[in-house]
């Protein structure tokens, strides 16, 4: 028997509650069927149509290929691995699923997918850097589609003021997958009447794109790995202040070169943080380890002692609320004019420890010796505060608790900070002549250690657990892989199972 | 109010006969009640048929101009209930509902209205969650068909198909005096199509006219001896009176072709996917054209005898087509031919499947290795003499099956993408507070229930251990209260939303936990709607429904089934109220039932009132303070508890900026409602100080104004005072202010 050799055209759409699949869906639909093509599309949502991904598939059936007027298409109601000419991924890890699952082949299909991210929770909750990498992915979009268009459409269609749903559309208009004339996906989009001016310019914008040679992914343009990374800025000829530049000369005198930029960096932080005196501290004490000749070494240490030496604290976090470059931020974050009115609400929750922190020394070594005193202070600290920071009393009441920088150096915290760090670079400076790297190593653990209450006491916890690992680790082959691999499980996870796991692998004693 | 508004599209449903019509496969259903001269129309919402309800609803004023009633029930036992009204008279009545959760609450009421079988044709329109995409058991409805004797139809997922199923169904119904279930499945509901309508008719028979002059025969009622007769009339009466109608109207479809000693008999449900997998085995085509004869059972039960024999008669080998298991139709069909001493072949679950989605890829493979069993030539290149030959290659015109990707795609690992709760979400604060409760005294046995809840079971939050159905939350951790007798030192903490506590959980959890002198902890979630299924409105919603009487307190309802101890968290957002309401309830000295209600509305529905009226009114000039939260990157460390505890969408991440700090930031995104559960969290979790709340005036008044501009000037020389500090202790260039 004869069969016909007519095809759908298979589209499947992939994408995450709230990206307007549904809205793509109905504009592929009814461009179709007012071309007087038979359209037909299903979808599945499930308990995905809260923030998980839905995929949407569409076929549609030309009226030329019709054997007889009245024969009427059998059409599937599911992508078939092989079997689709256009996916479309509103998200860069929804576009990698959709080829891991098949729907992407070489011989067959267009793939016009989004390169920005929509974190999972999975890579949100991690204490470090849990990001999947973009790179990987994208590369594997290259290597499994027949024709590619990437590109960040989420960033193209908030800069014509519209959302991706339309960005997506102009790029399957542009790519030339459907034998529709750009005309016709401009009519639908007019015909829907809602936003129609938004997206038909990020629909044109998109089309534009979609017809250059693959499209590189801009936004994420030069990523490495997670694209998370900030480079050092690179140190300026001259110090900004007259003050500074003594500073900034001994950094190019005494300091290898490959280390300078860390430092420059370190020194601004520390410097803003303090004072001149304090960015001397810091030179003296990164100083320490340019007598081993490894510049490696050297940029640790100027990248991990400036952290250290800049501990957040009260002071620093209402230094930071009150200043007028942040005024200037929080305006643009809502677009707001410069003569309109805008407020912003604080939320501090200083406990006694925070508190006693501040306090002269011998003041509060006095508070800690009387439980009596300090058991009847804590619950009367111990409460949520809101503060108005643009308000006069709120500005107020920051800038007073931030000008105790001046008396930073007397008070109890800073004497807590300055010897724990001295232990720290005691245990580094003591390795690195046997074992530079472990000392490195050492240096870098400084990373754990950060955030405020519970979150900086895990990190210490752990950091400290790290440092006595360091101990027994030393002598050991490997020794410095072994640390940097227990740093990276300790930021794995806030339970710290990653971390115990890895302590038993390594064989570490149980008991430190 | 419903997520989904189809005001729009129901006005399709008053479109003169002849029109075509397009729509979407709930909709076209609808449409087809109305022709039927369906007289009245209940059931429960849930995925996939929700919006079924939600179109019912909005069409209501074309309902009550044809003369039909419909009422959304309070359960599917209550939806099937409503269907006695067919019993003893001739008026037609439809019910609907997500099955096989549904169908399990009414089989009660289902397996009594079959026993005594109904006069006027009763459809069940059932919502089969079965396959991708599903949020419930693996199960299937044709069980609860065979049972209680009631007939299933399984229409092709095709709207024409689909409408004339619903048509059929009625006639079937008052054929055989027996209801019949019509099974659409998750991609059928969602089908978008088109179909020829026909005129809407009022109903023959109406209910007034029953009311008016009520009829009874005790013969219809289940009791002894009635219930003997009717197991009877369903065998001797109602079943042939329904395969010879099934037969005269030909409901099911024989499609021919050249391969004569072979034939698939399929569900009418999967037929497309088998014509496609049949295409892609270039053995079929787009129009339906099949080289395998084909069987196509629209009713999926009763099977009927006489045409399994004539398709089956001299065939070499059939294959069944049936989803799920057990594999029922193949057990079935073996009995009918090995009966009547028909020697064929009959293949199924040996070559397809035994459990989950028959997917394109899936029927394919199993097709191909049924013709390559018994007509390996179908796959062969002609040759002289027609010799069989080895299958080869499918040519080129054919798609090629996937080819593998490379190694680098399929170990890539990408992260999972697990449901959650939506931005601002009131639920998210009530977990973030259980969490912070259990920290302080230690973790605890969690019953969940159904709903949008049940995510708390996902991250950030993995809390609770089991889920027994809708409204079982409660009585789900009956078992527990053991503990009291026993000396445990923590009670079990039960979940339960406002849709379960209303579908049945104030009778089977908390009457039963007074009654039983429960000393386990109840957590009500009341968000104002059955959010999880599309935000119908229930008996405590606080919307005004001109149709329905809602505001009905859950408090009320808990106290006057005799609960005394109940704590009423009015804002959900309110952390550490929360948090002490729960850890009271975990702690307190009373021994009985502790109720904790959190109540503030789905952020989903409040949005979509609110939204336009804020817009209308910073567009008609009032003065509106609109609210969004940030982070301060440079006081942000970078350690994402925030995210552990909260987990918002709206939460996500981004470069610090800072070449000191490597971890990334948090940051809100535009997506934030300014629910404010960050800020409240990071306090009451003494997370960290960079969360902040913006609030911009729009329209500022006169006083705005003015305080706006002394502030600005005052504080503005402030700043200059302190940046010019800092300048003389910089190193790169401060950023300049404007």
């Amino acid at each position: 028997m004869s069969l016909s050799k007519a095809r759908s055209i298979n589209i499947a759409i992939l994408a995450l509650g709230g990206q307007g699949g549904g809205v793509l869906v109905d504009w592929i639909v009814g461009m179709a069927e007012h071309e007087g093509w038979t359209a037909q599309s299903t979808s599945v949502a499930g308990v995905a149509q809260r923030t998980g991904a839905t995929i949407y598939y569409v076929e549609l059936v030309s009226p030329q290929d019709r054997p007889r007027p009245d024969a009427q298409p059998v059409l599937a109601l599911m992508a078939v691995p092989g079997d689709v000419d256009v996916l479309i991924a509103a998200e860069l890890m929804e576009a990698g699923r959709a080829v891991q699952r098949g729907l992407v082949t070489p011989d067959r299909t267009t793939l016009i997918a989004s390169s920005h991210r929509i974190f999972s929770v999975m890579e949100k909750t991690t204490p470090g850097n849990g990001l999947a990498e973009s790179e990987p992915v994208m590369q594997l979009l290259r290597d499994s589609a027949r024709q590619l268009v990437l590109d960040d459409m989420q960033d193209l269609a908030v800069k014509n003021g519209s959302v991706i749903s339309s960005s997506l559309f102009g790029a399957l208009a542009g790519s030339g997958a459907l034998p529709f004339a750009q005309s016709a996906f401009e009519a639908v989009v007019e015909r829907s009447g809602v936003g129609v001016k938004g997206s038909l310019a990020a629909l044109r914008a998109a089309a534009d794109l979609a017809r250059q040679p693959v499209a590189q992914p801009k936004a994420l343009g030069t990523v490495t790995g997670t694209g998370m990374d900030t480079a050092a800025r690179a140190l300026p000829e001259t110090a900004a202040a007259p003050a500074v530049q003594p500073l900034l000369d001994r950094i190019r005198a005494d300091f290898p070169a490959p280390a300078w930029n860390m430092l420059g960096e370190g020194l601004a932080r520390v410097l803003d943080y303090q004072d001149v005196a304090y960015g001397r501290e810091y030179l003296d004490r990164v100083a320490a380890f340019t007598r081993f000749g490894d510049a490696t070494t050297v940029a640790e240490a100027a990248h991990w002692i400036a952290v250290a030496m800049s501990y957040d604290d009260v002071i620093r976090v209402a230094d930071l609320k009150t200043r007028p470059e942040r005024w200037d931020r929080v305006r643009r974050e809502v677009a707001a004019g410069a003569d309109e009115v805008v407020g912003t609400e604080e939320f501090f929750h200083p406990r006694l420890a925070e508190v006693l922190g501040l306090l002269p020394l011998g003041l509060a070594r006095w508070v800690l010796a009387s439980p009596g005193l300090s058991g009847w202070l804590a619950p009367r600290l111990d409460k949520g505060r809101r503060i108005r920071a643009f308000s006069l009393r709120g500005h107020l009441q920051l800038r007073v608790v931030a000008g105790l920088r001046r008396w930073r150096r007397g008070n109890l915290r800073h004497a807590e900070e300055m010897a724990h760090i001295q232990q720290w670079l005691d245990v580094a400076l003591a390795i690195a002549p046997h074992d530079l790297a472990l000392a490195t190593e050492v240096l870098r653990c400084r990373r754990l250690v950060k955030g405020y209450s519970d979150t900086h006491a895990r990190g210490s916890s752990r950091f400290d657990r790290l440092m006595r690992a360091a101990q027994s680790l030393r002598g050991r082959e490997g020794a410095a892989a072994a640390l940097a691999s227990l740093r990276e499980a300790a930021l794995r996870d806030a339970e710290g199972k990653a971390l115990e796991q890895r302590w038993s692998a390594l064989q570490l004693p149980a008991a430190i | 109010m419903a997520e989904r508004s189809f005001a729009a599209e129901v006005r399709q449903l008053e479109v003169p006969a002849g029109t075509e019509f397009h729509g979407e496969g709930i909709l076209a259903v609808t449409k087809a009640l109305l022709e039927c001269g369906v007289g009245y129309v209940t059931g429960y919402q849930g995925s996939p048929i929700s919006h079924l309800m939600d179109v019912l609803a909005d069409a209501q004023p074309i309902l009550e101009k044809l003369g039909v009633y419909f009422e959304p029930a309070a359960s599917e036992a209550a939806a099937a209930s409503a269907l006695s009204a067919s019993v003893n008279y001739p008026v037609r009545g439809a019910v609907t509902w997500k099955s096989t959760v549904g169908t399990n609450v009414a089989s009660d009421a289902l397996a009594n209205l079959a026993s005594g079988g109904v006069t006027g044709g009763s459809l069940i329109i059932v919502g089969e969650d079965y396959g991708e995409g599903s949020s419930i058991m693996q199960e299937r409805t044709h069980a609860f068909a065979m049972k209680s004797q009631m007939w299933l139809l399984d229409p092709r997922p095709h709207l024409p198909s689909i409408v004339k199923a619903v048509h059929d169904g009625f006639a079937l119904s008052e054929a055989s005096n027996t209801p019949v279930m019509l099974q659409l499945r998750i991609r059928s509901c969602h089908l978008h199509g088109s179909f020829i309508t026909q005129e809407n008719l009022r109903p023959k028979f109406t209910l007034n006219e029953a009311l008016e002059a009520p009829v009874r025969d005790v013969n219809r009622i289940v009791l002894p001896p009635a219930s003997f007769l009717h197991e009877k009339e369903k065998i001797e009466n109602r079943w042939p009176a329904a395969v010879k109608f099934i037969q005269e109207h030909q409901l099911n479809e024989f499609i021919d072709g050249d391969i004569e000693h072979l034939g698939i008999i399929t569900l009418g449900g999967l037929t497309n996917n088998v014509q496609r997998a049949l295409q892609l085995l270039e053995l079929g085509d787009l129009w339906g054209e099949t080289r395998v004869p084909m069987y196509v059972l629209n009713v999926a039960y009763p099977l009927v005898e006489e045409e399994v024999l004539r398709f089956c008669q001299g065939k070499k080998a059939v294959l069944v087509v049936e989803e799920g298991q057990p594999d029922y139709h193949e057990q079935h069909l073996n009995t009918i031919l090995r009966r009547n001493g028909v020697d064929t072949a009959i293949h199924g679950k040996d070559l397809l499947p035994m459990a989950g989605d028959y997917t394109v890829t899936a029927l394919r493979a199993g097709i191909r290795s049924f013709v390559e069993k018994h007509h390996p030539a179908a796959f062969a290149k002609p040759v002289p003499l027609g010799m069989p030959t080895l299958p080869v290659a499918t040519p080129r015109s054919a798609p090629q099956p996937a080819p593998v990707i490379p190694a680098s795609g399929n170990d890539i690992q990408l992260p999972a993408r697990p449901p959650g709760l939506c931005v601002g979400c009131p639920e998210r604060p009530i977990f973030s507070s259980l969490a912070l409760a259990m920290q302080a005294h230690g973790q605890h046995h969690i019953s969940s229930d159904i709903g949008c809840h049940l995510f708390s079971s996902q991250a950030p939050f993995n809390m609770g251990a089991t889920t027994m159905g809708y409204g079982l939350g409660a009585s789900s951790a009956s078992a527990f209260n053991a503990g009291k007798l026993f000396g445990s030192s923590k009670r079990a903490i039960a979940m339960m939303g406002d849709g379960g506590f209303w579908h049945n959980g104030l009778a089977t959890g908390i009457g039963n936990a007074v009654f039983n002198k429960h000393d386990n902890v109840f957590l009500i979630i009341d968000n104002n709607y059955s959010a999880a299924t599309g935000g119908q409105d229930i008996l405590s919603s606080r919307a005004d429904n001109e149709h329905r009487s809602t505001r009905h307190p859950i408090e009320n309802a808990v106290r006057g089934v005799g609960v005394e101890w109940v704590r009423f968290v009015p804002r959900t957002y309110d952390v550490n109220a929360m948090r002490a309401a729960l850890s009271e309830a975990m702690t307190t000295e009373y021994d009985g039932p502790k109720v904790v209600i959190a109540q503030s509305e789905c952020m989903l529905n409040r949005q979509r009132r609110e939204k336009p009226k804020v817009a209308a009114a910073i567009k008609g000039g009032e003065r509106v303070v609109k609210e969004r939260f940030g982070v301060d990157a440079a006081v942000c460390s970078g350690d994402h508890a925030c995210m552990r505890v909260s987990g918002c969408p709206s939460l996500t991440l981004a470069p610090s900026g800072d070449a000191l700090k490597p971890d990334p930031v948090a940051q809100v995104d535009e997506s934030c409602v300014a629910c404010g559960h960050c800020g409240e969290v990071a306090d009451a979790a003494v997370l960290c100080p960079s969360f902040y709340k913006v609030e911009r005036v729009h329209n500022a008044s006169g006083g705005d104004r003015w305080l706006n501009s002394l502030r600005r000037q005052l504080l503005g020389w402030w700043h200059r005072r302190t940046h010019a500090a800092r300048a003389e202790r910089a190193l790169f260039p401060l950023e300049a202010l404007s």
